[in-house]
């Protein structure tokens, strides 16, 4: 009978017992749990934020470090950033191509030049001088992607030939061009123009033709190789100088206008993009502080009765602060998915390819997140402390 | 008593009101900031790309071909035909001028210099040329045009004894390959078709130029015996980027489109504004330049676009983030209200009238940091100002109160749904 009202028989050490299978931290978790599942709209909502705090950080932080290389490459489209030059009266040695392919990878685009002055043989400009040079169409094309062409040529003794050139060698007469003749150092030559070549600068007066036959007809080698060398400035400095000491013969040197022009427009950008990102990245953090404060300052009465029942300074406050930490790495593991997908989005529409998922900025973001929701609960905190929890229970 | 009410809860509840208002004044001001930036962005980038140099180059109609090649010019020195170097000014006189940035002329003449005899070419240009067009008094050259053209004492050093020449002296620049094969430092004089002319300083270009002296144009017009000579034109200027209608011939177009053609500052009508100005000249884009400034200019102005969109979410949530929470504080307040028998509708209507004011102030306060923040971007990161249209202002004014109602809105609903039984016995 009596066995029916709980606790009455049972000893001290009964009920201590009794007590020790729920061990005392797993009231602390359950105090988080139930807070959370309690007040979920609340918790919803401060989550929320965190969320999209953590989110636009994540994308911002990427967005920064991919976009300069993404700009990169567009920049790349101005075509050679370094050149080799052979130097007076030497030509430059064979298989210098090679060499520079073996030292920048196959990645880097090198383009050979040979140039040579050849005479007009026959029609209304016999005798006239014109600059012919010799290439590699296929890697001429890639790297210079300014270069207006009719048609690429393909079939022997084809060439490509400059808008003003054109009307020197093979002024139009019907609706194809005629074949022309050249003559060089007394070897002539009969080439059909393939495309004519416009670009507004000194390309327009030349003659170009696939560098195997240039060199039958002259018999002379490359004197220069364009190369667009990919990466950071500091990248293509080092670049240039291991070139030098592979290539002594030949002067290697930056095309300072793309450098510079590439130097200033990027940095720029930079500067504009990392002011943007932080005035982004400040305003979401504002955001989460604003409805984390509210959050915490509207709990003040589950603050008040725990101190009520005696909980000390260091309990109440470790409570809200793991709660805090807690919203912020869930926060912040959230957000970064979001982020790094609104990074992928953003580098979709406006650069066509993705930006690739940094999960270098992770470490950052977390420690964000946790930082300001630590803040944001602290805060607070600090300013109820010195508030009797009686005042606080009694409503005022 | 409702302009009371709405009064007396500004008054009594100062700290409150003026946490939402910092939040609303912030994230208009980032709002604007950001608006800003991203609607003078491409006019910024633009003057930028002007550092890869001239995109157009105007030559003589009826030009001989260039025989060139590591920019030393092979031709006969007075083949060919020339433009007038009075023609120049008129530049400034075509529709789009304010578009342009300068414009360099340039006459290559061929001397002999040195002991050795040794064939050279002597490019003949402006450096900071003053001149005037009508009213308009303006200064251009390759200090312009050409950026990246640097000039010191040899071996990188600059000193105040190694300058620019003046456009009117008999000083020359060496390049810096040409200096180093000749043995010539600035103060040196040169001594070319009989004239003593003083080396100023070293030209370094990472072009044909380092192989060149580079001297004042009439100097080589005066070498060449053909005063007013020049062989082409560079001229810098600010383009929009290519689309359907830029490439198209302005000799098949519909009088309202060649209107519009004309009107746009596309590469292919300023070049044809060119020819119009410059007779007998024929004016083209240099494709390597002005082609892949486009593209350049579109990513950037879209990356910027869809920060700024990035920015106007984060600065929305921010705000309702602090209405909602400054709203759902007051339930009790609430709960009063109706107890004493106010409708739904007159305890929105307060919320609403305080969330107005908010709004004002806040946009008010914020549109004016913003100015001012997007003015120091400007200053720090373009060396000039990013003005803000006037427009703007009731745009922002707009966004700011529709925000600061859409943040509200809901966090009204529930205090207002909120039973007042609940409410006033502080559960909740």
């Amino acid at each position: 009978m009596m066995s029916s009202i709980p606790g009455a028989l049972l000893t001290p050490k009964q009920v201590a017992d009794r007590r020790v299978p729920a061990p005392h931290t797993s009231m602390f978790a359950r105090m988080l749990l139930r807070a959370a599942v309690l007040r979920r709209r609340r918790a919803a909502s401060a989550l929320l934020a965190m969320m999209v705090a953590a989110a636009v950080a994540t994308a911002m932080m990427n967005l920064y470090v991919d976009v300069q290389a993404k700009l990169r490459t567009e920049f790349r489209n101005y075509g050679a950033n370094v050149i080799i030059v052979a130097k007076e009266g030497q030509g430059l040695p064979g298989d210098a191509l090679a060499r520079v392919e073996s030292v920048l990878g196959a990645k880097t685009l090198a383009v050979p030049f040979a140039y040579a002055v050849a005479r007009i043989k026959g029609g209304q400009s016999d005798g006239q001088s014109v600059v012919v040079v010799g290439t590699d169409f296929a890697r001429a094309r890639q790297l210079n992607h300014w270069w207006k062409v009719s048609h690429w040529p393909g079939a022997p003794n084809e060439v490509l030939v400059g808008m003003r050139a054109a009307t020197v060698v093979s002024p139009k007469t019907g609706p194809n061009r005629q074949p022309f003749e050249l003559t060089f150092q007394g070897k002539a030559i009969e080439l059909a123009p393939a495309g004519m070549l416009q670009t507004g600068a000194g390309e327009d007066s030349r003659i170009y033709l696939d560098q195997s036959e240039f060199q039958n007809w002259t018999g002379v080698a490359p004197s220069t190789i364009e190369i667009a060398a990919n990466g950071t400035a500091a990248e293509v400095e080092t670049s240039i100088r291991q070139l030098a000491q592979l290539l002594p013969s030949a002067d290697v040197r930056p095309v300072r206008q793309i450098m510079e022009g590439e130097a200033n427009v990027l940095n720029k950008t930079r500067a504009t993009l990392y002011a943007s990102a932080t005035l982004v990245v400040l305003t979401s953090a504002l955001c989460v502080l604003a409805t984390l404060i509210g959050w915490v300052f509207d709990r003040r009465r589950d603050f008040a009765i725990m101190k009520a029942l005696g909980a000390s300074e260091r309990l109440v406050n470790g409570f809200f602060a793991a709660e805090a930490a807690a919203l912020g790495v869930v926060g912040a593991l959230l957000g970064f998915v979001i982020g790094i997908g609104v990074a992928a989005w953003i580098g979709r529409v406006n650069f066509h390819a993705p930006v690739v998922p940094r999960f270098s900025v992770f470490p950052y973001v977390l420690a964000g997140s946790v930082a300001v929701a630590l803040i944001s609960a602290v805060l607070p905190i600090v300013l109820l402390r010195r508030v009797q929890p009686a005042i606080i229970l009694r409503g005022e | 008593m409702f302009p009371r009410i709405v009064y007396e809860s500004f008054r009594r509840q100062a700290r409150r009101k003026l946490l939402a208002g910092i939040a609303i004044t912030l994230g208009v001001a980032v709002a604007t900031a950001m608006i800003a930036v991203a609607t003078d962005i491409g006019d910024k980038i633009n003057r930028e790309l002007r550092s890869y140099g001239a995109n157009l180059v105007v030559t003589p109609q009826e030009d001989t071909l260039d025989v060139e090649v590591g920019g030393v010019n092979l031709k006969p020195p007075s083949d060919g035909a020339f433009l007038n170097e009075a023609d120049l000014p008129k530049i400034r006189g075509t529709f789009w001028h304010h578009n342009i940035v300068g414009f360099s002329p340039m006459l290559p003449v061929r001397v002999k210099v040195g002991s050795d005899a040794r064939d050279v070419t002597l490019l003949g240009t402006y450096f900071n040329k003053a001149l005037s067009f009508g009213k308009d008094d303006f200064t251009t050259g390759v200090r312009i045009t050409h950026p990246w053209w640097k000039v010191s004492c040899g071996d990188g050093k600059e000193s105040a004894n190694c300058s620019w020449p003046d456009d009117n002296s008999q000083n020359v620049l060496l390049g810096e390959r040409l200096a180093a094969k000749l043995g010539k430092r600035p103060g040196d004089t040169i001594e070319i078709s009989g004239r003593r002319l003083t080396i100023s300083g070293i030209v370094s270009t990472g072009g044909a130029e380092d192989d060149q002296i580079v001297a004042p144009l009439a100097v080589a017009q005066d070498i060449l015996g053909k005063p007013g000579a020049v062989r082409r034109v560079y001229v810098s200027a600010m383009t929009k980027p290519p689309d359907a209608l830029s490439v198209r011939d302005p000799k098949t177009m519909t009088p309202e489109v060649y209107d519009r053609w004309y009107c746009s500052p596309y590469v292919e009508s300023i070049a044809y504004q060119l020819q119009e100005v410059i007779p007998h000249s024929h004016a083209e884009q240099i494709r390597q330049v002005a082609q892949n400034e486009g593209t350049v200019l579109s990513r950037i102005k879209g990356l910027i676009l869809l920060i700024t969109f990035a920015a106007l979410f984060a600065s929305a949530l921010a705000v309702s983030a602090a209405m909602a929470t400054a709203i759902y504080e007051r339930r009790v307040e609430v709960g009063l209200m109706k107890a004493l028998g106010a409708g739904n509708l007159a305890v929105s209507a307060i919320f609403f009238a305080e969330a107005l004011l908010l709004a004002l102030v806040g946009g008010v306060a914020g549109f004016s940091v913003g100015a001012l923040l997007a003015r120091q971007i400007g200053r720090s990161i373009f060396n000039s100002q990013i003005s803000i249209e006037p427009v703007l202002f009731p745009v922002i004014i707009a966004i700011a109160v529709f925000v600061t109602f859409a943040g509200s809105a809901a966090a009204i609903r529930r205090a207002v749904k909120f039973d007042p039984v609940f409410a006033l016995r502080g559960e909740g």
